[in-house]
C-alpha cells in the first residue's frame, strides 16, 4: 500500500476516508460511504428549503396558476372560466393597463434616478472629505423609517397648506404645489420621497467604489489620464456588478410598491397613483376576485421571470466581473 | 488620487452637495420630531414654527390612552423574535449545507434559493392568502412567522459567502474526533460566524418590526395588531380630525428602537449591506 498523502492536506472527508483506507476498506466501498455519509447530511439541513420551496413557492404557484383559470370568492365553491380573468385583464379591463402604466413609470424613473444619485452621492463620498462616517449614518437614517412611518411623515410634508415643502416653496416666492393631490405630480412626489431613502443604496455603492484596486486608478493618474477616462475606464467598468445588483433590487421593489399610495393617496387622484399591487389588493380583498387577483399575480411572475433572463443574459456584454480578467 | 492634489473648488462643491443631501435626509425627521411635540393647534399655525413653543411631552403619555399601544409593542416584539429565531436557525444550518457539504443536487439547489430572492412578494401574496385561510391560520401569527423557519434566499447567500472563507482545517479537525455535521454547526462553525449572524438577526429584526403588508392582510383582531397596523389605524383616524401630533409621536416611537438598534451595531449593518452589493 502507498503512503497515505500528508494529513494537512485532505479535506474532512477525505481524512475519514484516509482513516478508511487505514482501516483496508477497499476503494469503491469507500466512496459510497463517503457520498452517502455526505448527501444523507446535505439533504437532512436542507428540508427547511425543500420544505418551505414546496410550501411557500410551489403550491403557491401552483394554486394561483388554478385559481387564475377560475372565478372564486373563497366563500362559495372556485368555477371554472376558463381564460376569463386574463381576458378581463387585458382586454377588458382599462384599469389594469393603468396600473402597469403607473408602477412601469415610477420604477423606471425611480430606479434610475436613485442608481444614478445613489452612484454619485457614493463618488463624493469616496473623494477623501472629511467626516465620511458621518455622511454615510446621515444617508442611512432614512432607509430605516418604516414604510408606514414614512408613508405617515411624507404625506404630512406634503400637505399642500401645512406641509413643510409647500411652506419652503412660499417662502422661497415659488408656487405651491399639489404634490400627491395632483394628477401630474403624484408620481413624481413618490419618486421624491423613494429618493430619501436612497441610503442603503449609497452604502453598497461606496463598498463597491472602496474595493476597486488603488493601483488602478493611480496607473491612470501617471499616465496623465483625465478624471474623466478614470471614471470611464476604471471605476465604471469595476461597478457594473454592483449597479446591475441595486437595479434589479430596485426593480424587484418597484414591482411592489403598495404601502404609500395605499396609505397616502389611495390610488387617487383619478388613478394616477394606482400602483399594480393596489389594484391587485382591491380586486382580492374588496371584491373577492381570487381568480382575477390571481391572473394578475401570474402575470408579474411571468413579467419578472423574462425581465430577469433579459437583464442577465444581456449583462454579459455590459457587467465585468473582476473574475474574468483571470482568464 | 491624492485628495490634496484636487483643486478646492472641487472639493468645495463635494461638500455643498454632501450637506446639501444631508439637510434633505435629516430634515423630515426633524419636523417629525418637533410635529409631535407640539399641539395641534400650533401644528396648524401659519406660517409654521420650527419649534414648539412649549415641548408637548404629554402628547406621548396621551398617545397610550388613545391607543393600547404597549399592547402593540409586546405583540410586534413577539413577532420579531419569533422570526429572528427562526433566521438564524434554519439559515445557519443550510448555509453551512450549501457551503461545506459536498453532496448531490447541491448546486441545482442553490440556484433555486438564489432564484427566490428574485421572486417579487406580489405573486405569491395571493395565493399564500389563500392558502392561510385553508390552514385556518387567518388572524394568527403563524402566516407572520412560520416563513422565517423555512430559510431565506438573501441570509443564505450571506451565510454561504461568510462560511466558505472558514478555513476547512476546523471541520476536519472535528471529523477527525467523531463529530458530524451538525455538531460541527453548533460547536465550530456558528461561534465562529457571531458577525455575520449578526447580519442576519438585524436584518430580519428589520424586516418583521417594519412589515406592514403582512400584518395588514393577516390580522383582524384589532387585540393582535403591530405596531405598524396601529398606526395605520391612527392615520386614518386621527388625520382627518387634524390630531397629526399622536401620529407623529407613534411613528417617533416605532422608528426609536430601530435607530438605538442602528447605533448600537452600525458595523454589522454596513457589513450586511455590502455583503449584498459583493454578489455576482
Amino acid at each position: 500500500m502507498r503512503n497515505p498523502a500528508p494529513v494537512r492536506n485532505l479535506s474532512g472527508t477525505r481524512r475519514v476516508a484516509r482513516s478508511l483506507v487505514v482501516a483496508g476498506v477497499s476503494r469503491p466501498r469507500r466512496e459510497r460511504f463517503l457520498s452517502r455519509y455526505n448527501n444523507f447530511w446535505g439533504w437532512l439541513f436542507l428540508t427547511p428549503v425543500v420544505l418551505g420551496l414546496s410550501l411557500w413557492v410551489a403550491f403557491p404557484l401552483g394554486l394561483s396558476l388554478f385559481t387564475s383559470f377560475a372565478s372564486w370568492d373563497l366563500i362559495t365553491a372556485p368555477v371554472f372560466v376558463g381564460f376569463k380573468n386574463y381576458i378581463d385583464m387585458f382586454v377588458t379591463d382599462p384599469l389594469f393597463w393603468q396600473s402597469v402604466v403607473v408602477t412601469l413609470y415610477y420604477t423606471v424613473a425611480g430606479v434610475s434616478l436613485q442608481v444614478v444619485l445613489a452612484f454619485l452621492a457614493a463618488i463624493l463620498l469616496n473623494t477623501r472629505v472629511r467626516g465620511v462616517k458621518v455622511f454615510r449614518t446621515v444617508f442611512y437614517l432614512p432607509s430605516l423609517v418604516p414604510v408606514i412611518v414614512s408613508s405617515a411623515l411624507w404625506m404630512w410634508l406634503y400637505n399642500p397648506q401645512f406641509g413643510l415643502f409647500n411652506v419652503l416653496l412660499t417662502s422661497l416666492g415659488l408656487p405651491p404645489q399639489k404634490w400627491v393631490f395632483g394628477i401630474q405630480t403624484v408620481v413624481p412626489s413618490l419618486i421624491l420621497m423613494s429618493i430619501w431613502g436612497i441610503g442603503n443604496i449609497i452604502i453598497v455603492f461606496l463598498a463597491g467604489l472602496q474595493d476597486i484596486p488603488k493601483e488602478l486608478t493611480e496607473a491612470v493618474a501617471i499616465d496623465g489620464g483625465s478624471a474623466f477616462h478614470r471614471f470611464r475606464h476604471i471605476i465604471l467598468p469595476f461597478m457594473t456588478p454592483t449597479i446591475l445588483y441595486n437595479v434589479v433590487i430596485g426593480i424587484i421593489g418597484g414591482f411592489q410598491t403598495f404601502t404609500q399610495p395605499y396609505i397616502m393617496t389611495n390610488g387617487g387622484p383619478a388613478n394616477a397613483s394606482l400602483f399594480y399591487v393596489l389594484h391587485l389588493y382591491r380586486q382580492a380583498f374588496m371584491f373577492a376576485k381570487m381568480g382575477y387577483a390571481s391572473a394578475m399575480a401570474w402575470f408579474v411572475f411571468i413579467v419578472t421571470g423574462v425581465v430577469s433572463i433579459i437583464i442577465f443574459k444581456t449583462s454579459s456584454w455590459w457587467v465585468f466581473y473582476q473574475g474574468e480578467t483571470k482568464k | 488620487m491624492r485628495g490634496s492634489r484636487r483643486p478646492s473648488e472641487y472639493r468645495l462643491l463635494a461638500y455643498v452637495l454632501l450637506v446639501g443631501f444631508s439637510l434633505f435626509c435629516v430634515f423630515p425627521l426633524i419636523w417629525l420630531l418637533r410635529s409631535s411635540l407640539m399641539t395641534s393647534r400650533e401644528i396648524f399655525t401659519l406660517p409654521p414654527r420650527l419649534l414648539p413653543a412649549v415641548v408637548q411631552w404629554n402628547n406621548y403619555l396621551d398617545l397610550f390612552q388613545v391607543v393600547p399601544f404597549a399592547r402593540y409593542f409586546f405583540n410586534t416584539l413577539l413577532i420579531v423574535v419569533l422570526n429572528v429565531v427562526g433566521a438564524v436557525a434554519s439559515n445557519s444550518v443550510i448555509g453551512y449545507a450549501f457551503a461545506r457539504i459536498n453532496f448531490r443536487g447541491r448546486t441545482i439547489m442553490y440556484g433555486l434559493c438564489m432564484a427566490t430572492i428574485m421572486l417579487p412578494q406580489t405573486v405569491t401574496m395571493i395565493p399564500l392568502f389563500i392558502e392561510w385561510k385553508l390552514l385556518r391560520g387567518i388572524n394568527t401569527y403563524a402566516p407572520l412567522t412560520a416563513l422565517a423557519f423555512f430559510g431565506n434566499g438573501f441570509y443564505i447567500f450571506m451565510l454561504h459567502q461568510f462560511f466558505k472563507t472558514i478555513p476547512v482545517e476546523f471541520d476536519e479537525a472535528a471529523f477527525v474526533d467523531g463529530v458530524n455535521h451538525f455538531q460541527i454547526v453548533t460547536r465550530i462553525i456558528a461561534p465562529m460566524s457571531k458577525p455575520a449572524l449578526a447580519v442576519v438577526a438585524i436584518f430580519s429584526f428589520l424586516a418583521s418590526w417594519n412589515d406592514f403588508m403582512g400584518p395588514f392582510l393577516y390580522l383582524n383582531d384589532q387585540r393582535k395588531y403591530t405596531l405598524s397596523l396601529g398606526l395605520k389605524y391612527l392615520i386614518s383616524g386621527y388625520s382627518v380630525m387634524g390630531q397629526w401630533q399622536f401620529l407623529m409621536a407613534a411613528s417617533v416611537l416605532i422608528v426609536l428602537p430601530v435607530a438605538l438598534l442602528f447605533f448600537l451595531t452600525q458595523r454589522y449593518f454596513i457589513q450586511g449591506l455590502t455583503m449584498g452589493g459583493l454578489k455576482g
